[in-house]
C-alpha cells in the first residue's frame, strides 16, 4: 500500500502548480483550470485521509466539491465568454477599472 | 357648570373670541388672492367684528366676580405639572378684550380706506388678523405659559407688519430691530417664568395657573419673588417700550399708520402694563420691584416727553407720546394703583388710536408726508381730521372732561397720595411738557399758513367716510370712556368698582379737599403747556422753521442719541465679534479642523491606496501570503 505521505506531497505540488497558475497566467481560460487543478488536488487530499482513516466523511465533502466545482466551471465560463464578446481579450491584467 | 369651590363658570362661547380672527387670517393666507383685494379686507373686518360683538356680549354676560373659562385641551401633562389650552375672562380680561376688538375692529375698518391702493392689502389683513388672535390669546389666557404664546406672537406680528412695505430696506431694519429689542425683553420674561415654576415646584406646587398661583405665591421667600419680578418685569420693559428698552418704539412707525396705532393703542404695548395687572397678587408683594417699576416709568414718561418737545415727523411725535402715556401706565403699577393704570390703558387706547389714524390721515392726504415743517392749514381741507385730532389732543393733553383728564389726574393723584412726591412731581411736569407738544403739533399740522408745496396742495383732500367714521367714534371715546372712572367730589368711579373683584377694594388716602388741590395744580400746569405752544407754534407769523442751536435742543432733536449710544455700546462690539467670528473663526479654527482631518485621511489613503490595482491576481497572490502567514502561525502553535 502506498503510504499516505505520498498522496499528500503529491496533492501538495498540485496545488502549488495550480496557484502558481492562478497568479502568473495571462488568459482567464488557464487561470480557471489552474483553479481546478487546486480543487482537485484539495479531493486528492480528502480521498487519500478518507482512505487512511477509513472513513466516508471526506468522500462526501469530495463530492460537495466537485459539484461546487462543475458550477463554477459553468458560471466561470460563461463569464469568460461575455468578457471575451465585450473586451476581445482574455488578459486578467487588462482588466484593471475596478479601482480608485 | 359651576365649582363651588372658585366661582370659576364653563363657558364654550369664549374660544370663539380669538378663532374667529384666526380664521380670517388662515382664509386670508390661503384665498386671499384669489378673493381679490376689497373681499379679502372685508373678511378681515367681518372676522374682527364678529369677536368684538362675542366679547361685547361676553362682558354683559359676565358676572362682576365671576370668572368665564373654556378648556379646550390639556396641552401639557407631565406628573402633577399640567398646563391647560384654556380661555378665561373676568373683569380684567373683559376690559382688554373690549380694548383689542372694539378699537382693533375700528383700525380694520379705517385700513380698508387707508390700504385700498396698496397691492398687499390681502397679506395687510392676514398680519391684522393674527395680530389680533395673537393679542386675545394673550389677555385670555388663564396661564403664564398660553400667556407667553400671545406674547411671543405678537412680538411675530409686529416684526411682519412695520416691515410690511419690505421692498424698502429701512422698514425691514426696523421690525428687526422691534424684533430683537423685544427679545431680550422676552428672554427676562421667560427666565422669570422659569424661575417662579421651579421655585414654586420645590415647594410642591406645580402650576402656572393665574388662580392656582394666586392662592400659593406667599410660600415663596420675599428675594425670590423679587427675583421673579424683577425679570417679568425686564419682559414688561420690552414689550411696552420701557427704559432701557423703548428704542424700538419709534422706529416702529416706518410700518403702514394703522399699524401704529394698533401696536401703540390697542395692543402690544399694552401687553406689559396687562401682564403686571394680571400678576398684581406677584407684585404687590415685591415692594423692591415695585418702586423699580415707579421709578422707571416716571423717568420714561419725562424722558420720552422730552424727546417729543422737539421731533418734527408726526408720527414719531406721536410715538414718543406713546412711550411717555405708557410710562405713566407703569408709575400707577408701580405705585400699586393697578386699577389706574389699567384705566389710563383704556383711555390711551381711544385717543392715542385716534391721533394715529388722524395723522394716517393727514399723511393719506399729502401722499405721504410725514414731517410737519411740510404741513399747516390743513383745518379748512379736512375738518372731520381736524375736529376728531382736536378732540384727541385735549384727551392725551388732560383737559378736564375729556378721558385724558381723568385717568392721567387719578394716576398723578394715586403716586400724590401714596406719598411719592417725586414721582408726582415727575408726572406733573411731564403732563405740561405733554401738553405743549401735543399743541404744538395741532398747531403745525392744521394751522397756520400752508406749507406743503403746490402739488400737494393740488391733491389735498379729506379722507372716505370709511376712514372718518372710526375717527369719529373714537373721538367720541376720547371724550366718554374716561366719565367712567371719575373721582369721588364728581359723580364717583364706576370702573374701580368693575375691577374691585381682581385688585380688591381700592384705597383711598388723602382727602377730597387735597385731591382737588392736585387736580387743579395739574390744570393749571397744563394750561401753561397749551399757552407755550400757542405763544411759540400758534400765533400768526410764527416761526416755525428754524430750530435752535442750543444744546439741550439738539440733544432732545437727536433723542439724547440712544441710538448711537445702543449703537456704540452693543452693537458695534457685537458685529465686530460677529466679524472675527466669521472671518477667523469659522474659517482657519472650524473649517481648518474639519478639512485637516479630510486631509489627513487622505494622506493615509494616498499611501494605501496604491495597493488595490484593480488585478484580480495581485489580490489572490494578497489571498495566498494571508493563508500563509496564518498556516504559519498555526504551526507554530503546536
Amino acid at each position: 500500500m502506498v503510504p499516505l505521505n505520498y498522496y499528500l506531497i503529491l496533492s501538495a505540488i498540485v496545488f502549488a502548480i495550480g496557484v502558481i497558475g492562478v497568479l502568473t497566467r495571462r488568459n482567464l481560460i488557464v487561470v480557471l483550470m489552474s483553479i481546478e487543478l487546486m480543487l482537485n488536488a484539495v479531493n486528492l487530499t480528502f480521498i487519500a485521509f478518507s482512505r487512511f482513516l477509513g472513513s466516508m466523511e471526506g468522500q462526501v465533502a469530495v463530492f460537495f466539491v466537485m459539484a461546487v466545482a462543475a458550477a463554477e466551471a459553468v458560471i466561470g465560463l460563461a463569464i469568460i465568454i461575455s468578457v471575451y464578446r465585450h473586451r476581445q481579450s482574455l488578459d486578467p491584467q487588462e482588466m484593471q477599472l475596478l479601482k480608485w | 357648570m359651576v365649582s363651588s369651590e372658585t366661582g370659576i363658570v364653563g363657558y364654550d362661547l369664549l374660544r370663539w373670541i380669538p378663532l374667529i380672527p384666526l380664521l380670517g387670517s388662515v382664509i386670508n393666507i390661503f384665498f386671499g388672492p384669489a378673493l381679490g383685494r376689497k373681499n379679502a379686507g372685508a373678511l378681515g373686518c367681518a372676522a374682527v367684528g364678529a369677536s368684538c360683538a362675542i366679547a361685547f356680549y361676553v362682558f354683559f354676560q359676565l358676572p362682576a366676580a365671576g370668572i368665564f373659562r373654556d378648556v379646550i385641551y390639556t396641552w401639557i401633562d407631565s406628573g402633577s405639572f399640567i398646563v391647560n389650552l384654556s380661555f378665561q375672562a373676568d373683569a380684567l380680561t373683559a376690559v382688554m378684550l373690549l380694548i383689542v376688538t372694539g378699537i382693533g375692529f375700528l383700525i380694520h375698518v379705517y385700513s380698508l380706506g387707508y390700504m385700498g391702493h396698496d397691492e398687499g392689502e390681502a397679506r395687510f389683513f392676514v398680519y391684522l388678523n393674527l395680530f389680533i388672535f395673537f393679542m386675545l390669546v394673550l389677555v385670555m389666557a388663564d396661564n403664564l405659559l398660553l400667556l407667553f404664546v400671545g406674547w411671543e406672537g405678537v412680538g411675530l406680528c409686529s416684526y411682519l407688519l412695520i416691515g410690511f412695505w419690505y421692498e424698502d430696506v429701512n422698514n425691514t431694519i426696523a421690525g428687526n430691530k422691534a424684533f430683537i429689542v423685544n427679545r431680550i425683553g422676552d428672554l427676562g420674561f421667560i427666565l422669570g417664568i422659569f424661575l417662579l415654576v421651579t421655585e414654586l415646584g420645590r415647594q410642591g406646587i406645580w402650576t402656572l395657573d393665574f388662580a392656582e398661583l394666586q392662592k400659593h405665591v406667599q410660600i415663596l421667600s420675599p428675594a425670590t419673588i423679587g427675583l421673579i419680578t424683577l425679570l417679568l418685569f425686564v419682559g414688561a420693559t420690552g414689550k411696552s417700550a420701557q427704559i432701557p428698552l423703548f428704542v424700538w418704539l419709534p422706529d416702529a412707525m416706518a410700518g403702514p399708520t394703522p399699524v401704529s396705532a394698533l401696536i401703540h393703542a390697542a395692543t402690544m404695548v399694552t401687553a406689559g402694563v396687562y401682564m403686571t395687572a394680571r400678576l398684581h397678587f406677584l407684585f404687590s408683594l415685591a415692594p423692591a420691584t415695585m418702586s423699580l417699576i415707579a421709578w422707571t416709568g416716571a423717568a420714561t414718561a419725562v424722558f420720552a416727553a422730552t424727546i417729543a418737545l422737539t421731533q418734527n415727523d408726526i408720527k414719531k411725535v406721536l410715538a414718543y407720546s406713546t412711550v411717555s402715556q405708557l410710562g405713566y401706565m407703569f408709575l400707577a403699577v408701580g405705585v400699586g394703583a393697578f386699577s389706574a393704570a389699567i384705566f389710563h390703558v383704556f383711555t390711551h387706547a381711544f385717543f392715542k388710536a385716534c391721533l394715529f389714524l388722524g395723522a394716517g390721515s393727514v399723511i393719506h392726504a399729502l401722499a405721504g408726508e410725514q414731517n410737519m415743517r411740510k404741513m399747516g392749514g390743513l383745518k379748512a381741507h379736512m375738518p372731520k381730521t381736524y375736529w376728531t385730532y382736536v378732540i384727541a389732543t385735549l384727551a392725551i393733553a388732560g383737559i378736564p372732561l375729556t378721558a385724558g383728564f381723568f385717568s392721567k389726574d387719578l394716576i398723578l393723584w394715586q403716586a400724590f397720595s401714596h406719598g411719592a412726591y417725586v414721582l408726582w412731581g415727575v408726572g406733573l411736569v411731564t403732563a405740561a411738557m405733554t401738553a405743549f407738544y401735543m399743541f404744538r403739533q395741532l398747531f403745525l399740522v392744521f394751522h397756520g399758513e400752508c406749507r406743503a408745496d403746490a402739488h400737494a396742495q393740488a391733491h389735498l383732500h379729506e379722507s372716505p367716510a370709511v376712514m372718518t367714521w372710526p375717527l369719529i367714534l373714537l373721538a367720541i371715546g376720547s371724550v366718554f370712556t374716561g366719565w367712567l372712572g371719575a373721582p369721588e367730589y364728581l359723580w364717583g368711579s364706576r370702573w374701580d368698582h368693575w375691577l374691585e373683584a381682581i385688585f380688591g377694594r381700592a384705597e383711598h388716602h388723602g382727602s377730597m379737599a387735597a385731591e382737588i388741590t392736585v387736580t387743579l395744580l395739574t390744570i393749571a400746569v397744563v394750561a401753561v403747556g397749551i399757552y407755550w405752544a400757542y405763544a411759540k407754534y400758534g400765533t400768526a407769523g410764527a416761526r416755525i422753521d428754524e430750530g435752535s442751536e442750543n444744546l439741550i435742543y439738539r440733544l432732545s432733536l437727536n433723542k439724547y442719541y440712544i441710538d448711537e449710544l445702543y449703537d456704540f455700546v452693543f452693537v458695534r462690539p457685537f458685529t465686530v465679534c460677529s466679524r472675527v467670528l466669521a472671518q477667523w473663526i469659522d474659517p482657519w479654527v472650524i473649517d481648518g479642523t474639519v478639512n485637516g482631518i479630510a486631509a489627513i485621511a487622505r494622506g493615509m489613503s494616498w499611501v494605501t491606496r496604491g495597493l488595490q490595482t484593480g488585478n484580480v491576481q495581485h489580490y489572490a497572490a494578497g489571498f495566498l501570503v494571508g493563508a500563509l502567514a496564518l498556516l504559519a502561525y498555526y504551526i507554530g502553535q503546536f
